[in-house]
């Protein structure tokens, strides 16, 4: 057991950390949380600096147009974008961590060379639609549906708490090609252009009052076959591969923004007297101590995947548990440090507590996650 | 950076878990809750000889030459098996009490609040102290660890072993919920209430699934504390480890219904072990003082 930094990727390190101060104050200003196309701009434009820096799709595959780089050094690069305040991987989110590395490792070569240098140099955002209104966390049992019509499919159906819906290129779609098959058969991955025609996005307001995520409905949209990734009724094993990733690497850098969110906490208290409440100031000592052990976790993590050759176990779905429940203690500890000024909506803690309520439901909901960790990892059966 | 246990260090978990699977199984731990045998002196000298106290020690002095992330994986180990006695006082002993090392003697410390001190009437000496003090027992919780009330001598300076003691007793603890989770996942699969296993049952895997998610927490926590040897971190352990224990062990009991609340159900065994280290070295509160000292200082 070794934490400490090979000289390789402490000179990675060194390098970025030059690279982020010159680059960061360079930055425009960042545009209001409701600028939709105003976010876009913003996220493409450092996206494009990260590329011509050779820092995009640093942990993809070098044959998808990736640096391959190892999965420590993927931890490096997001715990130093974080403590340098760069830009959150926003609008790119799905194309960077999801889409693209499943159209990496099951696309055929056309796809790879159509959809994946786009999203490295920052030209295409997708989102992602594979939640819907009457399935939610029983994922396989998604309605919408994809009809043959020669060399088309023909598309329709609803998606919802799809983000970046309104400024999205493309859709991963998931879509039921075979309507009579097990629920988890049948189901096929699509990448679908947003401007087809039938396709209609309307935002949602979240409880934080923004519009972070939107329902889409399909009305007879028409999809080339040539779009499916992976074969037809198949989508279901390509999207578990997919969910891997997301629940792999997705908290990295939010885990040094809690930590330094918790000592910037800390400053506030002492500064309004909260500091001399023992029982206050014990449980700031004990998240401090809680964080300190889920970033402790999150380098296990990727040493365990740097071992097993970089494939995402189900580890994730331990540390999605430890680390969402955390997050939100964290915040209602904000509250109670910051009294009555809780209440109001220009306190930057509000939105963070606000936001941090969607940690236990979105990618799986807590509940799904013991689920999995029960059956997957401790091998309890399955209800009836 | 490879924070994974090397190959020697697997292979020191598995002859530790093999040597106590062989000669402290289930049937000698219960032999010992009825016989009220806190500490088995032939146990004692074979742990010695295994190098258990000796682990640290600089084969120079005739100890093993290992370091602390061996020394908690070792503990781990017997935290697991629920050996009874003061394991980590007499490996803090090797080198300063004779017969520490070898497993000889027996040695014990001040390491509880209050006035009460754990194996006194077993303990060959105390840490730190010069003489055995006179002691009135005390009708203990846990059936393996006697207590005895004591006028503590003056002149015993314990602060040096108390980040070390901390780290190892934290270990020992999540040696314990490790144990627990797996009492509560064997159970739950075999026994079957409305025509399946109860552990088919979303209430009792999700249950399950928390002890896993507080376990594997807290293990790292301690494993890092033991890499880095960082003062505050093994406090940041001994407080996680200290809840996986205790509430490990108190979802076990639940998992196992009535069972659970038996004398013959190890499961209060590995509770009330629990509750006796929480309290030895650094409780809960002290470690969180420590840490809230530790975040301001570090928010400048």
């Amino acid at each position: 057991m070794d934490l400490t930094y090979t000289d390789e990727e402490q000179d990675f390190r060194a390098r970025l950390r030059a690279w982020l101060l010159k680059a960061l104050p360079e930055l425009p200003a960042r545009p209001s949380p409701d600028d939709w196309p105003g976010r876009r701009a913003y996220d493409l434009g450092w996206q494009r600096r990260l590329y011509e820096a050779g820092y995009a799709g640093l942990h993809w595959p070098v044959d998808a147009g990736g640096r391959g780089a190892t999965p420590t050094q993927h931890l490096i690069f997001l715990e130093e974008t974080e403590r340098a305040g760069a830009p959150y991987v926003g609008a790119n989110f799905v194309g960077l961590l999801h889409a693209g590395p499943t159209v990496a490792a099951e696309g055929t070569a056309e796809q790879r060379a159509r959809w994946l240098p786009p999203v490295l140099r920052g030209e295409e955002v997708w989102c992602q639609g594979f939640s819907e209104p009457d399935a939610g966390s029983d994922l396989a049992a998604l309605r919408t549906r994809a009809v043959r019509d020669g060399d088309d499919y023909v598309i329709s159906g609803s998606k919802i708490w799809t983000s970046h819906a309104e400024v999205a290129d493309w859709c991963e779609l998931l879509v039921r090609t075979d309507p009579g098959a097990p629920k988890h058969r049948g189901i096929s991955w699509l990448a679908m252009p947003m401007d087809a025609p039938g396709v209609t996005v309307r935002p949602l307001r979240t409880l934080a009052g923004s519009t972070e995520f939107a329902e889409v409905f399909l009305d007879e949209v028409r999809v080339p076959v040539a779009n499916r990734v992976g074969a037809e009724n198949d989508g279901w094993r390509v999207t578990m591969v997919t969910l891997s990733f997301e629940r792999g690497t997705a908290f990295v850098g939010e885990v040094v923004a809690c930590r330094r969110t918790l000592r910037e906490l800390a400053r506030t208290a002492k500064a309004n007297g909260r500091w001399d409440d023992p029982v206050l100031r014990r449980r700031l000592g004990r998240l401090h101590g809680e964080f300190g052990a889920l970033w402790r976790l999150t380098q296990w993590n990727v040493s365990e995947s740097e071992r097993s050759g970089g494939v995402p176990g189900v580890g994730g779905s331990v540390f999605k548990l430890a680390y969402s429940h955390a997050r939100q203690d964290l915040y209602d500890v904000a509250a109670e440090v910051l009294g009555a000024s809780a209440l109001s909506l220009d306190e930057e803690w509000v939105q963070g507590r606000l936001s941090g309520l969607s940690y236990t439901i979105a990618a799986g909901t807590s509940q799904i996650q013991r689920n999995i960790v029960a059956e997957r990892i401790l091998g309890l059966p399955k209800g009836r | 950076m490879d924070f994974q246990p090397t190959q020697d260090q697997r292979d020191l978990r598995s002859g530790v878990r093999a040597l106590l699977e062989g000669r402290y199984g289930r049937r000698e731990l219960r032999a010992a809750v009825e016989a009220g045998a806190a500490v088995d002196r032939g146990l004692w000298r074979e742990l010695g000889e295994a190098g258990l106290f000796a682990l640290r020690l600089a084969e120079s002095e005739g100890g093993v030459g290992l370091a602390l992330p061996e020394a908690v994986i070792a503990f781990e180990e017997a935290g697991r098996a629920l050996v009874p006695g003061p394991l980590v006082a007499t490996h803090l002993a090797a080198g300063v009490v004779p017969g520490a090392a070898a497993g000889t003697a027996v040695v014990t410390a001040f390491d509880l609040g209050g006035d009460l001190v754990a194996y006194l009437g077993e303990a060959d000496a105390v840490l730190g102290a010069a003489a055995l003090p006179e002691g009135e027992p005390v009708r203990a919780v846990d059936p393996l660890t006697p207590l005895h009330r004591v006028v503590r001598p003056d002149g015993v300076h314990l602060d040096a072993y108390v980040p070390q003691g901390a780290l190892l007793t934290a270990a020992l603890q999540v040696g314990s919920a490790l144990r627990t989770l797996e009492l509560a996942v064997r159970y739950a699969g075999e026994r079957e209430q409305f025509g399946q296993p109860v552990g088919a049952f979303q209430a009792v895997k999700h249950l399950c699934a928390q002890m896993l998610v507080r376990a594997e927490v807290a293990r790292t926590a301690v494993y890092a504390a033991a890499v880095t040897g960082d003062r505050g971190e093994a406090a940041g352990a001994k407080l996680l480890a200290d809840g996986a224990a205790v509430r490990n062990a108190r979802d076990c009991l639940q998992v196992h219904g009535g069972m659970g609340f038996t004398w013959e159900a190890d499961v209060h065994l590995h509770l009330k072990r629990a509750w006796v280290r929480a309290e030895q070295w650094r409780t809960a509160a002290e470690a969180e003082e420590l840490l809230a000292e530790e975040l301001l200082d570090s928010a400048g």
